[in-house]
């Protein structure tokens, strides 16, 4: 583990001790596995009490963890023979968002999502998972691709938000992401949308629109980045943990809107502590989520999804939602 | 409204307020020239010296396009409610009852059947003027009830945007709307449906990236702001200048974003020709 998180500190120095421990019962050849195993079980137990009080601005802090599972991770994992497509035939190909078709489980499905990097080299190339109006349209290009396969489509959301860049202004990502977002309700094969990190704003909606839609346990979804809303709201971007509180942006609060349909548990101390059990638990829920399907892909209509997106965050669901509340 | 003055980056000026010891001049926030009321209101609301467009409210709106006398508001009662118990630097219920007083209006648009040279359009009309005419529930659930009147009745729909983009004090539940209101759109399109978007300044962030963009027709008015990033964010995050004109009308124009700029005292006229060229294919 290299990267702890400010509240991780415990954790940190539970880890370091018991590090020390079995370097010692080596180096010195004695048996301190009593007190390794009561360590160890110290650590299990204060993970499970940090990660069961996380502040919304600490989730904050672990949907951005860099140790994540990444897109590529996921599709690597998922979907092991993939070919991956380029281009939005326009103008480039904007790897902020990555799109490939493999087998899953003997059936071809496309995966489609925001690129965020490993490291500095990886993410200056995927421009930090922030896509351009190219980007967008690559998305909803493979998405079309996606009904001509007659393969179902899973969307991997984790982005800060769509890229704000001249160009970006220029080849209009408000077209791009409102375009998007009108298509996604026609696209005629089933649709689940993840979000597996960052669920920021526009640039996150921009593919987020389906049949079922998934949060990971400690990942977000926001109108806006807390930093961007504190300093609009508040005058003042240190403020930004006071702003996550206010947004409700965590999976609970999303779950409990009822704006999104499940939320997908991580492993203890979050995906970036056990990235194997993370991607084989999305793995299950891709498989779930194909089960479910009770028509083939070739009968398929995206009706539905409309119907779902028009009640939810209507009028009538807010206020019925607003008044049990109070 | 836009002004280059400092540097290339533009900016909304603010709204000069009438003066209460001296209501029928109005000084000009872009030339600074003194402007007799009541003349200005004639001019619709356009400084005859230099040509800076004041804000219209909803109700100028509607007055300067439609017929009179042919307007049926729906849904006006419908009002928000503060379902994320937000404050900031003051309590978004207060917000809203400060927006309410100010507009005389429940909302951030106002939506209706009217009629443009006779012909019958369903119209929402935003008004900057309420908590910066950003969407939240109400306006999205007003765009898409009057999306689907405009499907029922085989009227054309005409939105005209006004605002900052989605509302904060509304979270996510704001985010989708821009769900929403495209969703409702795609589907009265793909019925054959003749959606004409103008955006009037400023139309920015989830407004201009959700139904503001989606028009059959974008039009414009000159010089308004309209972009999806603020032009701030983009200069801090590409540390690059930004181009003269960025985010105007003009600029987006060039680009090929939108259709057209028209001038306030000619939009009626182009959008009844819009109307009447539509009305003469569908028979």
């Amino acid at each position: 583990m290299k990267n702890y998180l400010p509240f991780e500190k415990p954790l940190s120095d539970l880890e370091k001790k018991i590090e020390e421990l079995e370097k010692d019962s080596i180096a010195n050849n004695i048996d301190l596995s009593s007190s390794l195993e009561s360590l160890r079980q110290e650590l299990i137990e204060e993970t499970k009490l940090i990660y069961s009080q996380l502040t919304p601005w600490e989730t904050v802090l672990i949907a951005r963890h860099p140790e994540r599972p990444k897109l590529m991770d996921y599709i690597r994992y998922l979907i092991p023979d993939y070919i991956y497509f380029c281009g939005d035939r326009h103008y480039t190909d904007d790897r902020a968002i990555f799109g490939a078709i493999g087998t899953f489980q003997g059936k071809p499905i496309m995966i489609i999502g925001h690129n965020k990097g490993k490291d500095t080299k990886e993410n200056i190339q995927s421009n930090f998972g922030m896509a351009n109006p190219e980007g967008y349209r690559k998305a909803i290009r493979l998405m079309h691709l996606a009904e001509k396969f007659q393969c179902p489509l899973v969307t991997l959301v984790d982005t800060q938000g769509a890229y704000p860049g001249i160009a970006a202004e220029e080849h209009g990502q408000s077209e791009a992401i409102a375009y998007n977002l009108r298509e996604m309700f026609q696209i005629r094969v089933p649709i689940l949308v993840i979000v597996t990190g960052e669920g920021g704003s526009g640039g996150a909606l921009g593919i987020g629109i389906g049949d079922k839609v998934l949060m990971l346990q400690h990942s977000i979804y926001s109108v806006i980045s807390p930093e961007g809303c504190a300093s609009i709201l508040y005058r003042d971007a240190s403020k930004a943990s006071l702003a996550a509180e206010k947004l409700k942006l965590t999976s609970q609060d999303l779950l409990r809107f009822r704006l999104i349909d499940g939320i997908i548990p991580e492993p203890l101390g979050g995906a970036h502590r056990d990235q194997k059990a993370m991607l084989e638990t999305v793995k299950k829920e891709v498989q779930q989520f194909l089960e479910e399907q009770s028509v083939s892909n070739r009968e398929f209509k995206p009706d539905k999804r409309t119907e779902k997106f028009l009640k939810m965050a209507s009028y009538e669901t807010t206020l019925n939602l607003f008044q049990s509340q109070s | 409204m836009i002004s280059f003055s400092k540097g290339n980056t533009p900016k909304i000026l603010k709204q000069q307020e009438k003066n209460a010891d001296n209501p029928d001049w109005i000084k000009c926030p872009s030339c600074r020239s003194i402007q007799y009321a009541k003349q200005l209101e004639e001019n619709l609301s356009v400084c005859p010296k230099c040509n800076y467009y004041f804000k219209l409210s909803a109700d100028e709106r509607i007055k300067l396009l439609l017929d009179e006398g042919f307007w049926e508001e729906l849904d006006a009662s419908l009002s928000s409610f503060d379902i994320l118990h937000f404050t900031d630097t003051k309590p978004y219920a207060k917000r809203l009852d400060d927006s309410i007083l100010k507009t005389n209006h429940q909302e951030a648009i106002l939506t209706g059947i009217g009629k443009i040279e006779t012909l019958p359009v369903a119209i929402g009309v935003m008004d900057f003027d309420f908590v910066g005419g950003s969407m939240g529930i109400v306006v999205g659930e007003k765009i898409v009830r009057l999306v689907d009147k405009a499907a029922l009745n085989h009227t054309p729909l005409v939105l005209v945007s006004s605002s900052g983009g989605a509302r904060m004090q509304e979270g996510i539940f704001s985010l989708m709307q821009m769900a929403r209101t495209s969703a409702a759109i795609g589907t009265f399109q793909k019925q054959g449906g003749l959606y004409l978007s103008i955006l009037t300044n400023p139309t920015t962030g989830g407004v201009s990236a959700s139904f503001a963009f989606l028009g059959d027709i974008i039009i414009a008015e000159p010089a308004s702001l309209i972009g999806f990033a603020g032009a701030r964010v983009i200069e801090q995050t590409t540390k690059q200048k930004l181009p003269a004109g960025f985010q105007t009308a003009e600029f987006l124009l060039e680009h090929g974003q939108i259709d057209k700029i028209v001038e306030r005292k000619n939009m009626r006229k182009l959008v009844a020709r819009l109307l009447h060229f539509y009305n003469k294919g569908q028979t």
